[in-house]
C-alpha cells in the first residue's frame, strides 16, 4: 500500500531515463520503458496483494505542501483507485510492447509516454484537489506530441484538436474547483474539507459548481456531445497512443466525476442526473450507430470506445451503489480491451498492412495472412459485446442492473445499445478479416500482401498480457468488486448516493 | 538632518552601485575599449555590469526591510525588497546571455544602459511619493527606449524605438497630467497622505479624471489594452535582448509600484462595481483587464511571427496581473509578485532562445523555429519549458502564478463579485491561449528544419547557462512556489 506512490515516482523517472537512453539507441530507450512500465505494474500488484478493503480512503502520504494556500500534497487509495492503479500498470506495459517497433525519436516518444503514464498514477492517487490538477494537467501535454509527431494521416490537426479539448475542460473544471474552494472559504484543497464545507453552499452554487466540475471532467471522458476530440484522436494516434487514450486516459475523466464532482455537490447531482443519464444514453446510441457506418477501421474503434464510455457515465448517472461499482468495473473493462482492440488494427494489421480502411482490408483474406491477429480480434470483439466470461459482461450487466433500479426507462434504452455494439463489432470482424477476397481485384495485388512480417514476440506478450486481464475478471468479478463496493460505502460516496436518487 | 540623509544613502545604495557600475562599464570601455574586439568589450561590460548587479542586489538585501525611510519618501517592505531582487535578477539574466549572442556596435553604452533602466527598476520597488515614482518610472522608461532602438543596423529596431518612445512620452504626460490633479486635490504627493485626505473628499469628478489618466498612463506601460499598440512592433523590432527586458524586470517594478500606488495612495478611491457601482478606479481597471484578456488572447491567434504572439500573449498576460492588482487590496501583494516575476523569467527564457536563434539566421516567423529540436535539442527543451510555463502547464511556474491570483479572485466574493467572473473569463481564456502557444511548440518540436536551415545551432556557453539557469528556476518555483511566497508578507 505504502509503496504506491513509488508508481508515479518510477514513471516520471523512467521518463527522464528513457530520454537520455535513446540518445544512443532505440532499443535502450525501449527497455527502460518497459522495466519501469513492468516496476509500476509490479507496485500496484504487490499493493492490490496488501490491500485491505474498506470504506473511505486510506491516506498513503500527506505533507504540507503550499502552505500558504493549505495546500497538502496528499496521496491515498482506496479500492476504486487501486483498480484504476492496477489497469494503469496493466495497459502501460502493454502499451510498450505494442510501440516496440518505434524507431524515430524514440528516446523522446518513451519519455512523453511514461510521463504520461506517471500524470495517470498520480491522477488516481490524490487526495487533494490541487494535486489532483495538476497530475491531471501534467497528463494532458504530452498527449499532443505522442500524437503530432508520432502520429499517421491529419495528425497535427487531431492532436490539436484532442489537446484543446482536454485543456478545455480542464479549465472549466478547475474554475468550479476554485469557486468551490473560494465559497469554502479558502484554507484547504482536501477533498474532505472541500466536502465539509460544500455542505454550507446555497443550492444555485452547488449546481453550478456541479455543472463545471462534472461537465468539465466529462470531455475527457468522452463525453457526447463533447467527445469528437475522441474518435479524431485515437485514429491518428500512433498505437501505444491510442492504446493509452481510450484504455486510460479516458478514465481519468470519468474518475473525476466519480471522485471530485459526484463526492463534493450532491445536490447539484441531483439536479443534474437526468441530463447526464440522457447525454449518456444519447452517446452509447448515437456513437454505436456511427461506429457502424465507419470505413476506417480506427474510427469504428474510436466510436465504439465513446459508444462504452457512456456506459461509463450512465453507471455514474443512475447513482446507486450498484450501478456506480458497475461504473468502476466497466472502466477497469474498457480500458483492457479498448487497449487490445486499438493494438489490433493499429499495431498487428495497419503497420502491416499500411491502409485501414474496411474496404481494403475486405479484400485481403486476413484471416489466413494474420491468424493470430484475427483470433487477437476476435476474442477483444467478443469482449467488448459483453460475452459472459470476458469482464465487459459482468461491467454492463451490472450498470444495466443498477440503473434500472433508478430509472428502468434508461437501462431499456442503454440496452438497445449493446445491440449496436454486437451489430458494429461483428461488421468490423467480418468485413476487417473474414472478408472475402473481391475477384474483380486483379490477383497480383492479393497476393502483393503475402509477405506480412510475422507477429512479434512483443505483440504476442502483450495480447496474452491483456486477454488474460479480461478473462480473469470476465470469470472472477469479484476480485475487484470486492474492492470497489465497499469503497462506495464511505460517508462521502454515500452522501451523492442517497442524495443522488430521484 | 545629517542622519536622514545617511540612511537615504543606505536606503539607495542599489541604486548607487548600479549607476556606479553604469560609469565603470563607460570608463572602462573608453580607456582599454580601442584595442579590443566588440566581443571582448562586451564580455568585459557584461562581467562589471553583473558585478554591479550583485553589489545592488547585496546593498538591498542589507536596507533590509525596515519600513518607511527617509521622511516616508521610500518604503523598505519585503515587497519592495523582493521586486528589488526580482528586477535585478532578471536583468542580471539579460545581461548575462548577451555575450556571443547580442552583436552590438556600443556594447559598453548598451549594458551602462541596461543598468540605468535597471537603477530605475529598483528605485520603483520602493517609491512611496508621487515625484519620486515619476522619476522612478521615467528613468526607466527613457532607457528602454534607447535600448529598444539600438540595433542601429535594422530600420525595424529604430522604428520600434521611435514608436515606444512616441507613445511611452504621452503615457508620462497623462501620468504627470494624473498626479498633479491628484495633487491639487489632496494637498500632498506621499501615498499614506494621499489616502488620508481621499478618505476625507469623497466623490470627485476631477478625482476620477485623475485616476483614469493615471491608470491609462499605467495602462501603456504595462501593454494594457487598449493601451497596448505599441507592444507588438517593439516586442519584433527591438533587440532581443531589450525586448527581454522591457517584457520582464520592467512588468515587475512596473506593477509594484502600480499595486503601492492605487491599494496605498488611492485605496480609499477605490469604488466597486456592485450594484450600484461607486465611481472609483476599481470600475476601470476591471474594463482593462477583460479587455486585455479577450484582445490578447484572440489576437494572438491570428499572428505568424513568434515575437508578436509573445507580445500579444504579454498583453493577456497584463490583463491577468491587473486581476492580480485588483485582489491585491485583499489579500496582499504576494500572488501578484509570485505572477510578474515568474511570467518575466519565462519571457526572458523565450526571448534568449529567439536571441540564440536569430544568431544563426532568422527568428521571426512561426516556421523559422521549424525543426529546433533537431538544430539543437538544449534550446527547444528550454523553449518548451517557457512556453508551457506562459501556457500555464503544471508543475512549472506559470501555473501556479495563475493558480494563487485567480483562486484569491474568486475567495474575493466567489461569483458574487466581478474579480470572480474575470478570473473565470480568465480560466477560459487560457485554454484560447493553449492554442498558438502550441503552434510555437509544434514548430520547434514536432516539425522537421526547413531545408535552407537546417544546421546545427551552437549556444554559446552563457547564454546556454542562462537558459538553463532560467528553466530549472522555472521548475523549480513551480513545484515549491513557497520559496518565495514565504518571503512576502
Amino acid at each position: 500500500m505504502n509503496a504506491l506512490p513509488w508508481t508515479i515516482y518510477l514513471s516520471f523517472a523512467g521518463a527522464a531515463l528513457a530520454l537520455v537512453a535513446g540518445a544512443r539507441s532505440a532499443a535502450n530507450a525501449r527497455w527502460v520503458a518497459l522495466l519501469t512500465a513492468l516496476a509500476g505494474g509490479v507496485v500496484a500488484l504487490v499493493a492490490a496483494r496488501d490491500f485491505t478493503p474498506g470504506p473511505g480512503l486510506q491516506t498513503i502520504v500527506n505533507l504540507p505542501w503550499i502552505s500558504e494556500l493549505g495546500i497538502r500534497y496528499h496521496l491515498a487509495a482506496d479500492g476504486i483507485s487501486l483498480t484504476m492503479v492496477v489497469l494503469t500498470g496493466l495497459a502501460a506495459t502493454a502499451g510498450i510492447l505494442f510501440s516496440w517497433n518505434i524507431e524515430e525519436r524514440a528516446g523522446e516518444f518513451f519519455a512523453l509516454y511514461l510521463a504520461l503514464i506517471g500524470g495517470v498514477y498520480g491522477v488516481f492517487l490524490s487526495a487533494d484537489a490541487f494535486v489532483l490538477f495538476v497530475f491531471y494537467e501534467i497528463a494532458i501535454v504530452p498527449k499532443y506530441f505522442l500524437i503530432a509527431i508520432w502520429g499517421s494521416k491529419n495528425r497535427e490537426y487531431a492532436a490539436m484538436k484532442l489537446v484543446l479539448y482536454s485543456f478545455a475542460g480542464s479549465a472549466v473544471m478547475l474554475g468550479g474547483l476554485l469557486w468551490a474552494y473560494g465559497a469554502a472559504g479558502g484554507r484547504s484543497f482536501a477533498l474532505n474539507d472541500l466536502a465539509a464545507a460544500a455542505v454550507n453552499f446555497s443550492r444555485g452554487d452547488q449546481i453550478g459548481m456541479f455543472a463545471l466540475v462534472f461537465f468539465g471532467f466529462a470531455v475527457l471522458a468522452g463525453m457526447f456531445p463533447f467527445h469528437t476530440w475522441a474518435p479524431t484522436g485515437h485514429a491518428a494516434a500512433p498505437t501505444a497512443a491510442s492504446m493509452l487514450l481510450a484504455g486510460v486516459v479516458m478514465k481519468l475523466g470519468a474518475y473525476g466525476c466519480l471522485r471530485v464532482a459526484m463526492p463534493l455537490f450532491p445536490v447539484g447531482l441531483a439536479f443534474w442526473q437526468p441530463a447526464i443519464a440522457w447525454l449518456a444514453i444519447a452517446g452509447i446510441v448515437y456513437a454505436g450507430l456511427v461506429a457502424l457506418v465507419q470505413d476506417d477501421f480506427k474510427f469504428v474503434i474510436g466510436y465504439s470506445s465513446v459508444s462504452h464510455m457512456g456506459f461509463v457515465l450512465l453507471g455514474l448517472a443512475a447513482a446507486n451503489s450498484q450501478a456506480v461499482a458497475g461504473a468502476v468495473l466497466q472502466m477497469y473493462s474498457h480500458g483492457i480491451i479498448a487497449g487490445l482492440l486499438f493494438a489490433v488494427v493499429g499495431r498487428m494489421v495497419y503497420e502491416r498492412t499500411h491502409t485501414r480502411r474496411l474496404v481494403d482490408l475486405r479484400a485481403m483474406p486476413l484471416h489466413r495472412l494474420l491468424p493470430f491477429a484475427a483470433l487477437t480480434f476476435v476474442i477483444a470483439g467478443l469482449a467488448s459485446m459483453g460475452m459472459p466470461g470476458f469482464s465487459g459482461f459482468p461491467a454492463e450487466l451490472t450498470i444495466l442492473i443498477g440503473t434500472w433500479k433508478t430509472s428502468p426507462l434508461w437501462a431499456l434504452f442503454a440496452a438497445s445499445g449493446i445491440l449496436v455494439a454486437a451489430a458494429f463489432t461483428l461488421r468490423a470482424i467480418q468485413v476487417s478479416f473474414f472478408g472475402t477476397t473481391d475477384k474483380s481485384v486483379p490477383a497480383t495485388t492479393t497476393t502483393d500482401h503475402h509477405h506480412f512480417e510475422p507477429i512479434t514476440w512483443a505483440e504476442k506478450a502483450g495480447t496474452v498480457l491483456l486477454v488474460a486481464a479480461t478473462v480473469y475478471i470476465g470469470l472472477k468479478p469479484d476480485a475487484l468488486l470486492n474492492w470497489i463496493t465497499p469503497a462506495l460505502n464511505s460517508p462521502l460516496f454515500q452522501a451523492a448516493l442517497k442524495g443522488g436518487t430521484p | 538632518m545629517s542622519g536622514q540623509y545617511a540612511s537615504l544613502l543606505h536606503a539607495l545604495m542599489p541604486e548607487a552601485s548600479l549607476v556606479l557600475g553604469a560609469l565603470l562599464v563607460l570608463g572602462f570601455d573608453l580607456f582599454s575599449g580601442r584595442r579590443n574586439s566588440a566581443s571582448a568589450r562586451l564580455g568585459a561590460s557584461v562581467v562589471i555590469g553583473l558585478l554591479a548587479i550583485a553589489a545592488a542586489a547585496y546593498h538591498a538585501c542589507d536596507a533590509g526591510v525596515g519600513g518607511d525611510a527617509f521622511k516616508g519618501v521610500l518604503v523598505l517592505d519585503s515587497l519592495g525588497l523582493m521586486t528589488r531582487l526580482g528586477a535585478l535578477g532578471l536583468a542580471a539574466l539579460t545581461l548575462a546571455m548577451a555575450p556571443g549572442v547580442v552583436r552590438l556596435r556600443h556594447p559598453a553604452e548598451y549594458v551602462a544602459v541596461v543598468l540605468f533602466a535597471t537603477s530605475g527598476f529598483t528605485l520603483m520597488a520602493v517609491a512611496q511619493q508621487l515625484l519620486v515614482a515619476f522619476l522612478a518610472i521615467e528613468l526607466a522608461s527613457l532607457s528602454l527606449y534607447i535600448l529598444a532602438g539600438f540595433d542601429k543596423r535594422r530600420p525595424e529596431s529604430a522604428e520600434a524605438g521611435l514608436k515606444y518612445f512616441l507613445v511611452g512620452g504621452i503615457s508620462a504626460a497623462f501620468l504627470l497630467f494624473g498626479f498633479s490633479l491628484v495633487y491639487g486635490l489632496t494637498g500632498s504627493i506621499e501615498f499614506g497622505e494621499i489616502a488620508r485626505q481621499l478618505q476625507v473628499t469623497q466623490g470627485n469628478t476631477l478625482l476620477v479624471v485623475a485616476l483614469v489618466m493615471v491608470l491609462a498612463a499605467f495602462g501603456f506601460k504595462a501593454a494594457a489594452a487598449p493601451f497596448h499598440l505599441w507592444a507588438p512592433d517593439v516586442y519584433q523590432g527591438a533587440p532581443a535582448s531589450s525586448a527581454a527586458l522591457i517584457a520582464s524586470a520592467s512588468k515587475l517594478a512596473g506593477f509594484t509600484i502600480f499595486v503601492r500606488l492605487f491599494w496605498a495612495g488611492f485605496g480609499p478611491a477605490a469604488g466597486g462595481t456592485g450594484q450600484p457601482a461607486l465611481p472609483g478606479w476599481i470600475p476601470a481597471m476591471v474594463i482593462v483587464a477583460v479587455v486585455s484578456l479577450l484582445l490578447g488572447n484572440i489576437a494572438a491567434l491570428a499572428q505568424t511571427s513568434v515575437r508578436r504572439i509573445l507580445a500579444y500573449s504579454a498583453i493577456a498576460h497584463a490583463g491577468a496581473l491587473l486581476l492580480g492588482v485588483l485582489v491585491a487590496g485583499r489579500f496582499g501583494p504576494a500572488s501578484l509578485y509570485f505572477y510578474a516575476s515568474t511570467y518575466g523569467l519565462a519571457t526572458v527564457g523565450a526571448f534568449g532562445v529567439i536571441a540564440v536563434v536569430e544568431r544563426a539566421g532568422r527568428c521571426d516567423d512561426l516556421g523559422d523555429l521549424a525543426g529546433l529540436y533537431r538544430r539543437s535539442p538544449l534550446l527547444a527543451l528550454c523553449l518548451l519549458v517557457f512556453v508551457l510555463s506562459l501556457a500555464g502547464i503544471p508543475p512549472l511556474a506559470g501555473f501556479f502564478g495563475k493558480f494563487f491570483v485567480f483562486s484569491q479572485a474568486l475567495k474575493l466574493s466567489g461569483l458574487a463579485g466581478t474579480a470572480g467572473w474575470i478570473a473565470l473569463l480568465a480560466i477560459a481564456m487560457s485554454a484560447v491561449a493553449l492554442y498558438y502557444y502550441m503552434l510555437i511548440l509544434k514548430q520547434a518540436v514536432v516539425a522537421d528544419p526547413k531545408p535552407d536551415a537546417a544546421s546545427p545551432i551552437a549556444v554559446p556557453t552563457p547564454a546556454a547557462a542562462v537558459l538553463i539557469l532560467t528553466a530549472t528556476l522555472l521548475v523549480l518555483l513551480g513545484v515549491f512556489p513557497s520559496l518565495v511566497l514565504q518571503l512576502i508578507h
